[in-house]
């Protein structure tokens, strides 16, 4: 009897087990099988809109998408494309370190990128080449030809983006640089 | 018939003083009874350098003819014959002309050696084939005559003859590098502060890798003796490096941030590391984050360095001690369940299997538990 009941109990045991061991399975294969929800939030230099991070952080939220900021670098032509860039990957680190910590306050899974290029534009392309995004929202450059993406280049990305691009117009005093906010000029608070 | 020893005094520029350096040696040699002959002298019109070679004995050179015009040259075959212990035959990255031996004086110097004869030789590091792009790219003047990487690797002894960028200039100003016509020319172009401090690093780098290389090939001749003692008679590498262990996925790119401001803060290189599992495919996701790590790297100018092994601490022991790394930085693990909870964690195995003296380093996930 007792033996019956030993039997009884490992045959449960080890179809639960299995049952469980399948359903995880299925799981993390419906996981892997799912759309990849992502979406690219590129910029420039030393400081940028916090209404583009927010924009894109709630866009993440909303649609469980992992957001890829992306520091885009200019490369000059006498360097090969492909040269370390310690200077700008400085810059790059802050910035990221800053949109990371944002979006981790607001559950938001981050993977960020630093791209190289001849132009912003040809990092941006380079970019798109190489990742699947699924959005791109981005923060309209200064209006005198500053640093950023120009007019010309929004009009390149919404042509040629493979995704919806949102454009976002920056507020005045709403940068994000967390460069200057070591030397004492926040211009927002993280 | 053994080959000869092989010295090169590697310089930044011209002037700093690696002829100079080569004759007193040569003179040291010879004072110690060796028997000592110059092979090759250029001294610039230089007095110091000259008089220096005073009292040496000098194989002849011999003329040869380009295009009509007279020079002299460096007679390989009249050093054979000669035969002297040690040969001293300056400016390695020498192009002959046509009709030589060799197309190049280092070729020349490989013959010497080859006939037992040992050899100190001269030359500047914007002649090494791999930093020539670097340094025409950080002064603006490139190089005609280089050689390959490997004659300097080859070399028993690498001695850097190293001088201030500032005394340099002042020995220029002086006229003890260029006569007086070429002094301002030179001092407009190649001999900038901004150049030789550049220079400099370049030179000072070169030497310290090679130094590296050769404690690591000394450490690879086990077979010679037990690895104790081997280990006994290696010189140690002096200096930070920092070796962060990654895996492809997002959060590691913060791995390697923190690491990289660690190097950074060090003034020392960055080693990414991924041991990978035999038999896993890198394909999809795995892929697309080893794309990324590797970018990152190429972004930041640092290594990454994939190992496929089925024991994570024994590859990071085993790489960490080829690299001679002194920080090895880790993510935070995952919560560990199940049968997992009974292994010793990571960082304590990492601690036990790497050499003494190597730090390790946890580096916390960002938490995701609001703003702080």
């Amino acid at each position: 009897m007792i033996e019956h009941a030993l039997v009884g109990l490992a045959l449960a045991l080890g179809l639960g087990g299995g049952y469980l061991l399948a359903r995880s399975r299925l799981r993390s294969g419906r996981r892997g099988a799912e759309p990849v929800h992502r979406i690219l939030l590129p910029f420039t230099g030393a400081e940028i809109s916090v209404r583009a991070i927010d924009a894109a952080l709630r866009l993440a939220r909303a649609e469980e998408a992992e957001l890829m900021p992306a520091y885009l670098a200019e490369v000059p032509m006498r360097l090969p494309l492909d040269c370390s860039i310690p200077r700008e990957a400085g810059k790059a680190m802050a910035m990221l370190e800053a949109i990371e910590q944002r979006a981790a306050a607001q559950g938001v899974p981050v993977d960020a990128r630093i791209e190289r290029g001849r132009s912003y534009r040809h990092a941006l392309a380079r970019l798109l080449g190489s990742e699947r995004v699924d959005r791109v929202v981005v923060p309209a450059g200064t209006a005198d030809g500053g640093e950023g993406l120009s007019g010309e280049d929004l009009i390149w990305l919404i042509d040629k983006a493979p995704a919806e691009v949102l454009i976002l117009r920056p507020a005045p005093g709403d940068a994000l640089s967390p460069l200057a906010a070591n030397s004492g000029r926040a211009h927002a608070q993280l | 018939m053994s080959p000869g020893r092989y010295k090169i005094f590697l310089g930044m520029a011209a002037g700093v003083g690696k002829t100079y350096r080569m004759l007193q040696e040569g003179h040291a040699e010879a004072d110690a009874g060796r028997d000592v002959a110059i092979g090759y002298l250029e001294p610039h019109r230089r007095e110091e350098t000259s008089a220096q070679a005073r009292g040496l004995e000098v194989v002849l050179r011999r003329p040869v003819s380009i295009r009509e015009v007279a020079v002299e040259e460096m007679d390989l075959p009249a050093v054979l014959r000669r035969r002297p212990e040690l040969a001293l035959i300056d400016e390695l990255a020498h192009t002959n002309p046509p009709g030589l031996e060799h197309e190049k004086r280092y070729e020349d110097i490989a013959a010497v050696l080859a006939a037992g004869i040992d050899v100190f030789s001269t030359v500047n590091v914007q002649h090494l084939e791999s930093l020539n792009d670097q340094v025409a790219e950080l002064t603006g003047v490139r190089v005609r005559e280089t050689v390959p990487d490997s004659v300097l690797g080859s070399a028993d002894e690498v001695v850097l003859i190293d001088l201030t960028p500032e005394a340099l200039i002042g020995r220029l100003r002086a006229g003890k590098i260029y006569p007086g016509e070429a002094i301002d020319a030179a001092l407009n172009n190649f001999f900038r502060i901004e150049n030789l401090a550049a220079l400099r690093e370049v030179s000072l780098r070169q030497v310290a890798e090679s130094v590296e290389a050769k404690r690591l090939t000394l450490e690879q001749v086990e077979p010679l003796g037990t690895r104790e003692k081997v280990a006994a008679e290696v010189p140690k590498a002096v200096g930070e490096r920092v070796l962060a262990l990654v895996r492809p996925q997002p959060s590691s790119q913060r791995l390697v941030r923190r690491a990289w401001r660690s190097a950074q803060r060090l003034g020392t290189d960055l080693d990414l590391l991924w041991v990978k599992r035999p038999g896993d495919p890198i394909e999809g996701e795995v892929e697309r984050q080893v794309t990324a790590l590797r970018q990152l790297a190429s972004v930041l100018g640092a290594r990454f360095l994939i190992e496929e092994h089925d024991d994570l601490v024994a590859a990071a022991a085993r790489v960490a001690k080829e690299r001679g790394a002194t920080y090895l930085m880790v993510g935070e693990s995952e919560p560990r369940r199940g049968f997992a909870r009974l292994r010793e964690p990571l960082p304590q195995r990492l601690m036990r299997a790497t050499p003494p003296g190597v730090d390790v380093r946890i580096v916390a996930h960002r938490s995701n538990g609001g703003e702080r």
